[in-house]
């Protein structure tokens, strides 16, 4: 509790203490009032202060200005007793209030406090340690076992075993040896580790995390704003529903001849200010979203804005990317066949061509072929989307690529009998044969998918570059309900707004890929989730949803927790609207009293925060 | 021109209450309050000098919400 929070609890003690023992004194008339001002006073001025000052900016409608009326109107209608108890219960609802706000707004930063305090650096044999935003790129800086790795960097020195559980939300230990590239935000578990940093701390990756999960709430979602318009008409419709119940009703007494009852209906007018402010739902449709982002930030799943967090939870359709996102993404070469030359010899053509490629594709010819790549050797690289590239190599002309590059230089091909990507050769405008490379499926993906329909999505998809035949047998064994193949990076696009055109309007396409190539789609579809946020900018700018590691099932995970905060928004709203106002109607009917009302508004207030905050526990879905 | 500033503030409708005045405020384009944060994004007009128009945001959520703050 802060000193605020403390001043008001004292205040509160002591007024309630007060009332307690002024209700047992046998006292009446001027005594009593006079008494009753005392923890009146105690409890109140502050409210009472807020309230003139509010009457001075035209601020008429506030709950500070409401509150005053209510208990003043109680004191002078002679309820005593109850006029100190609303602002007593009041007070006490706002210190709930602050202190559950003030605690979960501490807990949720918690779970994601990844934020590097220092770096050291080494000066004269000695460690200093640094503001990490000092650092200059290419300096050295030493991370010790236990420690997190400030900057991201390559290893100079050192060998140990990472822990990326801070990022990505489970501890998968990581071996890192010199050369190797690491990013800022892992502990260093085992050795004492020497790195070159590569980017200034403002660009690393846990400075980019960072940021964007403190700006994420900034995007607010339908029921936030539903719940702030709500706001500004609730509490003045309410406001004019009290001034027309404590007048009509005695004024049409009074016409009809009746005893106007002033007293009666002004009393229920005061019970109609009490449930006026909108407290309970204003804070904790925010405050639920707010949980639910920082739940799913502790089980590494990044979410960029409440709305995200609305639209995934209505999530029908489910279209996966193949490369990185199903499957591994890499690819090994598991056989070359047709060759008119030396295995080897063809292997080293592929690979240099390929060399300036970032293509999975290239980096395992990269890898199968072993050797140092001489990159001088290659010239008059081009790259054709979508289907291979050509180079010179050593002044001899090479494509390498798929079956549309042989078509699209008309050189005649040999197809595999066997299911895998095919990078077919030619060297100087001749056949050369084909090189077979195969993908991994990931262990998790057919598990994924299969919870995804159980979790009551209609459609999972499949898009995917790769021959047709390897595409359909991936997704026969994943169980995916449809496969898109032979796509170029356009065509996926493409596909994924004919899905968006083909289904309902209030159900909603999620794309998951790997953020490598496929940027567009991410933002096209209605919610893109990128995986892998582990060293890619890219993902992390164009996606909505950023998984930390490459699991799939985190995109179950994912649409899990929005269903649950969701389903606690929508609790909350409900309860909260449905309490106030059968509330206003027993206190109209004169059936609720003022205490009633008083539960209405506290009471409400407190049982909606702690729904909220249940949205923290995300372990289990 | 997009500008984060600090805020403190004790209740959600106040946040919502500063939100609209600052958004009133003559030279904001767009603001936003996040109240779980504690964030006031604000987003100027071309040509504006956010030092100046600050000054008038910050006065005008005084007026709506006695007890709140924008560090500048």
């Amino acid at each position: 509790m802060n000193k605020k929070q403390k001043k008001v609890l004292i205040r509160i003690i002591t007024a309630a203490f007060l009332v307690v023992i002024f209700s047992m004194l046998p006292v009446d008339g001027y005594l009593k009032f006079v008494l009753f001002m005392i923890p009146y006073l105690v409890i109140s001025y502050d409210i009472l202060k807020k309230a003139l000052k509010g009457i001075r900016n035209r601020q008429v409608f506030d709950e500070n200005f409401l509150m005053a009326v209510a208990t003043v109107g109680a004191i002078l209608l002679g309820d005593y007793k109850e006029g100190v108890a609303v602002m007593l219960f009041y007070q006490i609802g706002e210190l709930f209030q602050s202190y559950a706000v003030g605690k979960s707004r501490k807990n949720i930063s918690e779970l994601m406090d990844i934020r590097p305090d220092y770096a050291n650096i080494e000066q004269d044999g000695q460690l200093e340690r640094v503001d990490p935003d000092e650092v200059e790129i290419g300096s050295i800086i030493v991370v010790q076992p236990g420690e997190k790795i400030p900057i991201d960097g390559v290893i100079t020195e050192g060998k140990t075993t990472l822990n990326t559980s801070a990022l990505a939300g489970e501890s998968l230990p990581r071996d890192a040896q010199p050369g190797d590239e690491v990013i800022s935000g892992c502990i260093n578990m085992t050795g004492v580790l020497k790195i070159r940093t590569t980017k200034e701390f403002g660009e690393s990756a846990v400075s980019k995390i960072l940021d964007l999960v403190e700006n994420s709430s900034s995007r607010k979602s339908k029921s936030e704003n539903f719940i702030s318009k709500f706001a500004r008409y609730y509490t003045p419709a309410v406001c004019c529903s009290a001034l027309a119940l404590a007048l009509l009703p005695p004024l049409a007494g009074l016409i009809m001849g009746a005893a106007p009852q002033w007293g009666e209906w002004i009393y229920r007018a005061l019970t109609f200010l009490v449930i006026s402010c909108p407290c309970a739902l204003v804070i904790s449709i925010p405050l639920s979203f707010f949980a639910g982002i920082g739940g799913a930030g502790n089980a590494g799943i990044l979410i960029k804005g409440s709305n995200y967090l609305e639209t995934l939870a209505r999530t029908k359709y489910v279209v996966f990317d193949k490369t990185g996102t199903l499957t591994k993404g890499i690819f090994e070469v598991s056989g070359i066949h047709h060759n008119s030359m030396e295995q080897e010899k063809l292997l080293e053509f592929a690979a240099l061509a390929e060399s300036f490629s970032n293509h999975p594709i290239s980096r395992s010819l990269k890898q199968a072929y072993g050797k140092e790549i001489d990159q001088s050797r290659v010239t008059d690289v081009e790259e054709l989307g979508g289907k291979g590239v050509t180079a010179k190599v050593d002044g001899i002309l090479v494509a390498a690529g798929n079956a549309k590059l042989m078509e699209y230089l008309k050189i005649p091909y040999q197809e595999c009998h066997h299911v895998g990507t095919l990078v077919h050769v030619a060297i100087d405008g001749v056949y050369a044969g084909h090189i077979l490379i195969s993908d991994m499926v990931k262990p998790n993906s057919a598990e994924a998918v299969s919870r995804l329909k159980k979790s009551g999505i209609n459609k999972t998809v499949m898009l995917t570059g790769d021959a047709d035949r390897a595409a359909q047998q991936v997704a026969e064994n994943l169980g995916v309900d449809m496969v898109y193949s032979e796509l170029l990076p356009a065509d996926k696009v493409t596909k994924v707004e004919e899905l968006l055109n083909s289904k309902g309007p209030k159900e909603k396409l999620a794309f998951v890929g790997d953020g490598i190539n496929d940027a567009p789609v991410l933002s096209r579809a209605d919610i893109g989730i990128a995986m892998g946020a582990l060293g890619s900018d890219a993902a992390i700018e164009a996606a909505d949803v950023v998984l930390m590691d490459d699991d799939p099932l985190k995109v179950v995970k994912a649409i899990r927790i929005a269903r649950k905060c969701l389903r606690i928004v929508y609790e909350n709203i409900y309860f909260a609207i449905g309490i106030k106002v059968i509330c206003l109607i027993l206190g109209a009917l004169g059936i609720a009293n003022m205490w009633a009302a008083i539960f209405a508004d506290v009471g409400v207030m407190v049982i909606a925060v702690l729904n909220a905050v249940r949205i923290l526990f995300v372990k289990k879905l | 021109m997009k500008k984060t500033y600090k805020i403190d503030v004790d209740c959600a409708n106040c946040a919502n209450k500063m939100e609209e005045a600052a958004r009133k405020t003559e030279g904001v384009k767009n603001a936003t309050v996040n109240f779980m944060t504690l964030k006031m994004i604000v987003e100027f007009e071309e040509g504006q000098d956010p030092k100046t128009v600050m000054q008038d945001v910050r006065k005008n959520c005084k007026k709506v919400e006695d007890d709140c703050e924008v560090f500048l």
